[in-house]
């Protein structure tokens, strides 16, 4: 096998309180006694494994930072090889710094992924796993976390062995029916048979619709802020993402940018868009804005729709509210705190979640955040039913459904049983493919290219 | 002290279904071939049921004919009965079976390999196979040493027989013929792990001792369909057979007795097949099930002895007797030959290639029984490829591997070779994950070119074959072009079929797509339709009829390939990669496996370790 030594930073890159370089090989230990000065003079090749040297790491004779040196020695490690862990201060510079230091003393940078393939190769995970580490290091919300866990713990495996098992022994049944025609084996008939196929193409349908809302907690929503201009869009974005980020003026038109942000609202993760308002306008720029927020109106998950409560409904709040015909959409009466002024029926009437805030002092935000959890569907949502957590699991199950389709199909033309089975087969074999009971290339590649560098 | 008697290109170490396929197809490819049988009268013998063929097993009959096999000519000389099984469930689990006269069949197989050129066949126990300068040194009882570049044992259930009939057991091969007592030894020798297998078979009785009128008649086709596709006179079902159930007196005798069969008593150690249990195994495993059903078989014209397909059994005779006469019909029966339980010596087969070659023992083949399988077609299949493969070995030639998507055969010894046989093997429909492709019906398609490339398709039969492709595609083209008309005549056809009528024209091809239509349906009004063979027909109907899903099993096929096509190296040692599970790491080793595709069907290599594999490759690439 190929075992150079690997090095990467293994801590999210962005400003951060610490930043971990890993490195993982045969050479690992010597070569980070290279980088490594401990306080004590004490080399890391002394040390035992799951122990720590603190002190700095020196390049050219000169300190670049004060480091925390964690050795753990093969197998008992995380890719099962010697692997040394260096913790710095973080920020970019400095950590990237200690990794090019780390490779002049020998190392290589790791592909992506190549940590848990070495993991993987030494058997120190298996595939599912595997695949849940990676939501598990990417999950956004608490409820992505869980059901990560979920996954890996088997609450989707038992829904899938379920139905797969009601279609192995089907499968089953009509082999020994074909082998056996002599044996008094009981006849297959078509009525039941189109039973279990029904029976099994409503649970698949039950696994794909969950899967939405799976990605839902764990991608986020697409959510688009929109409303006439000095509605108070941007503060209600402030509000929901807890600091300042549009600038808030009392200027109308003075968010022209589409503005993105994630933020938690409760467990729903929402990717928000805070846009120019809809209005006619001769501004050039102005415009273009205005154009790109309709656009993402029809286009994204969820609409906050921001009126201003303190005064009428105008030609503006009309068009809007008419954009909206076919969103998703949770109506907002702002500046709750004024007199109200506008026709609150009338939206009610367009709209059909409405809620009244006011953006400036929080009063409201409660309500807010539980229609918003409503009306992504997440509520009530439970991860430990098992649910789809990846692209490739909803595409193993997709065609399965669809394998299932065409048996049905075939039996409800009337075709001989042989035809039925070929599909009722292929449906078998892609939920033995997501469950990791058969083998696809596609599956591996999958995973491993999902990973990032440094885990 | 030996003698010499002569060198030979290929040995055969028996003359069952195996021994004669591998002798006949080594000897016509034009190697000196020599045959042993330990009784020259039981050649060819069909020691079990008096029938040929049966569900996936007629599919191998079918494919070994269409390489140049000789079971299907046979079997279609000496039929008494055929049957296709399997009507109205699909084509792909069709399955031809025929009664068969057993010991004109043994006669007919006799014969031919007296007939055939480069053939010699020796009455002679074989006591010893030795390594020597070119091959091996086969050693007979009488002391003759025949030299051999090539050796293949297909010793059936002679090697080391032991026969159970309840208290009494007795060493002895097949029907009371001797049996192979010192081979054995000399395998070990060599280097081979024997295993010992069990298989049995009920008794024979006299037809006159039999009250038929109150029992079920089963007749055969009306329409008859032969094995080879050499054969083309059709001629008539010369008997019936009939169908008997056991009862609860059955089972009370049985369960009263269990404890004298020497299968519950521990005498028999060897494994026996799950697929074809005894009478006392089905009752003890299915204890629920209130009757068994047998079927009462003549063994040939000139005999009156009648088989009882189902009722196979281990216990003592005097048992036998009594429960024997509890089943209707029966109740007067006299047994010519006792039901017996046969234990012999089989080899593991894993450790062969797919050539059927010995992976350590270069020259060496197994085929048959000896390499954990059941059944004389089963037999025959690997026979036929063992031949096939010494006599390639022999002629410096690429050998033959046939693979999992181009035939039963090739399904068969894949199974056997990678995931080994902890019982003895039988063929079924469901062994093949490409049933609609590898039907009986196309056997000629999909391996008549193979057969023809290695020599044994003559060139009148591949004449025959070619102008039959032909007129295939020609029809094709004329069903596509011939629009039927939406007159009250086909009309009332397609009603009376249950499908909807037409409005407007419809093309012939189009109506046979439909599952309630077929040829013979739209005859009347299909004026244009050329005089051609039944088989055509036949296959341009499911071909077309079966498009869509043939087109979804030829995809997984190229799945398949996929992996195939990802080749491991023979030389590596697997306990190298840690990431394998301590299982699969000897597993593979054991196997070997050329491929990604074969190492995931070897048992104990799971998904994950299948996993580490690819992986491990991409990282070597």
């Amino acid at each position: 096998m190929d075992n150079k030594t690997i090095a990467a930073i293994s801590t999210a890159q962005g400003q951060g309180g610490i930043g971990i370089i890993r490195i993982s090989g045969d050479n690992a230990i010597s070569i980070a006694d290279k980088v490594f000065q401990s306080v004590n003079n004490k080399k890391l090749c002394e040390l035992k494994g799951y122990s720590a040297l603190f002190g700095h790491v020196v390049k050219d004779g000169e300190i670049i930072d004060e480091a925390v040196a964690l050795v753990f020695k093969g197998p008992k490690s995380y890719t099962g090889e010697d692997v040394v862990e260096i913790s710095c201060h973080g920020g970019m510079y400095i950590t990237k710094e200690v990794l090019r230091t780390v490779f002049s003393a020998g190392a290589v940078p790791a592909d992506a992924g190549e940590f848990t393939k070495r993991a993987f190769l030494n058997g120190k995970i298996d595939l599912t796993e595997a695949e849940a580490v990676i939501d598990i290091i990417s999950a956004k919300s608490k409820t992505a976390a869980r059901t990560a866990l979920c996954a890996k713990n088997g609450a989707l495996w038992k829904r899938i062995e379920n139905l797969k098992n009601s279609l192995v022994s089907t499968a089953a049944h009509l082999s020994a029916w074909a082998d056996y025609p002599e044996e008094d084996i009981a006849e297959v008939d078509s009525d039941s048979l189109a039973e279990t196929f029904n029976s099994a193409l409503s649970d698949f349908h039950m696994l794909l619709s969950t899967y939405d809302a799976g990605q839902i907690i764990k991608e986020g929503i697409d959510t688009v802020i929109a409303g006439k201009p000095n509605t108070g869009k941007s503060t209600l974005m402030n509000l929901l993402a807890g600091k300042d980020k549009s600038i808030v003026t009392d200027i109308p038109g003075t968010t022209r940018d589409i503005i993105e942000e994630t933020v938690l609202v409760k467990d729903v993760v929402l990717k928000l868009s805070d846009t120019a308002g809809i209005h006619e306008t001769g501004d050039k720029v102005e415009k273009i804005g205005v154009d790109i927020a309709k656009t993402r109106l029809k286009n994204c998950g969820l609409v906050l729709a921001v009126f201003d409560g303190s005064k009428a409904l105008d030609e503006d709040d009309l068009k809007l509210i008419n954009e909206l015909k076919d969103a998703q959409v949770i109506g907002i009466i702002n500046k709750a705190d004024l007199d109200l002024k506008i026709d609150i029926d009338y939206i009610k009437n367009n709209i059909e979640n409405v809620v009244k805030i006011s953006a400036k002092d929080g009063k409201g935000y409660t309500e807010l955040a539980d229609l918003i959890e409503k009306t992504a569907g997440t509520n009530g949502f439970n991860p430990s039913d098992g649910i789809l957590a990846n692209e490739r699991q909803r595409n193993a199950v997709e065609r399965a459904e669809k394998a299932l389709q065409d048996a049905k199909g075939a039996l409800d033309m009337g075709m001989t049983f042989d035809a039925v089975t070929v599909s009722l087969e292929e449906a078998i074999e892609n939920l033995l493919e997501l469950t990791g009971e058969r083998v696809s290339e596609v599956v591996v590649d999958n995973v491993f290219h999902n990973f990032c560098v440094g885990k | 002290m030996n003698y010499s008697a002569g060198n030979f290109d290929v040995a055969v170490i028996g003359a069952g279904h195996a021994g004669i396929e591998a002798g006949l197809a080594s000897a016509r490819l034009g190697c000196k071939t020599v045959v042993f049988t330990i009784n020259m009268d039981a050649v060819g013998n069909c020691p079990c049921n008096p029938s040929i063929g049966g569900t996936a097993k007629g599919h191998l009959v079918r494919e070994i004919d269409a390489l140049g096999g000789e079971m299907g000519k046979t079997a279609d000389k000496c039929f008494l009965q055929m049957r296709m099984l399997n009507r109205g469930k699909g084509p792909a689990v069709h399955s031809l079976r025929a009664q068969i006269d057993r010991r004109k069949y043994s006669d007919v197989m006799k014969h031919t390999l007296e007939l055939q050129e480069n053939l010699e066949l020796h009455q002679a126990e074989v006591i010893a196979i030795e390594k020597a300068d070119e091959g091996y040194s086969v050693i007979t009882r009488m002391q003759a040493e025949y030299k051999a570049k090539t050796v293949i044992i297909a010793t059936g259930t002679y090697l080391g027989g032991r026969i159970f009939v309840g208290e009494v057991s007795y060493d002895s091969g097949p029907d009371g013929i001797f049996p192979a007592s010192f081979l054995g030894q000399s395998l070990k020798d060599l280097g081979l792990p024997l295993r010992r297998f069990k298989t049995g078979t009920p008794a024979r009785v006299l037809k006159s001792s039999i009250d038929f009128s109150e029992l079920e008649v089963q007749e055969g086709d009306e329409e008859i369909v032969p094995f080879s596709y050499d054969t083309e006179d059709l001629r008539e079902n010369k008997v019936v057979c009939h169908i008997s159930w056991t009862n609860e007196k059955t089972k009370e005798i049985i369960l009263d007795n269990i404890h004298r069969s020497p299968l519950y008593g521990g005498e028999i150690q060897g494994v026996g097949p799950r697929y074809c249990p005894s009478l006392e195994d089905k009752i003890v495993r299915f204890k629920d099930k209130p009757r068994h059903q047998l079927f009462i078989e003549p063994c040939g014209l000139n005999t009156e002895e009648m088989y009882l397909q189902g009722m196979s059994s281990s216990l003592p005779e005097e048992v036998q007797l009594k429960f024997y006469h509890s089943i209707k019909g029966l109740e007067n029966a006299v047994i010519m030959r006792p039901a017996y339980a046969i234990e012999y010596d089989c080899v593991d087969p894993t450790e062969m290639n797919a050539t059927l070659e010995f992976k350590k023992i270069p020259g060496l083949y197994g085929a048959g029984q000896f390499n954990g399988s059941s059944g004389y077609e089963e037999a025959a299949a690997q026979g036929l490829i063992a031949g096939i493969n010494a006599a390639l070995k022999v002629k410096g030639r690429k050998p033959l591997i046939l693979d999992r998507a181009s035939s039963y055969i090739g399904t068969l010894i894949d199974d056997l070779v990678t995931k080994g046989a902890n019982e003895p093997y039988r063929m079924m429909t469901s062994r093949s994950e490409y049933r609609l492709i590898l039907r009986q019906d196309n056997a000629d398609v999909r391996l008549t070119p193979t057969g023809r490339e290695i020599g044994l398709i003559s060139d009148e039969r591949w004449e025959k074959f070619n102008k039959k492709q032909q007129l295939k595609a020609e029809e094709l083209k004329r069903i596509s072009k011939v629009v039927i008309s939406p007159t009250k005549e086909v009309n009332d056809i397609l009603v009376s079929r249950e499908t909807s009528a037409i409005t407007t024209g419809v093309k012939l091809i189009d109506l046979l797509r439909r599952p309630q239509l077929d040829y013979k349906a739209l005859a009347p009004v299909d004026t244009t339709r050329p005089q051609l063979d039944k088989n055509v027909f036949e296959q341009v109907e499911i071909e077309v009829k079966y498009e869509g899903y043939i087109e979804k099993q030829l995809k997984q096929v190229e799945q398949m390939k996929k992996l195939e096509r990802k080749l491991l190296p023979t030389d590596f040692d697997y306990t190298q990669l840690a990431g394998l599970r301590l299982e699969a790491q000897e597993k593979l080793n054991k196997i070997k496996p050329l491929n990604i595709g074969q190492a995931s069907r070897v048992s104990g290599v799971s998904p994950a370790d299948i996993n580490v594999l690819l992986i491990w490759l991409s990282q070597r690439k």
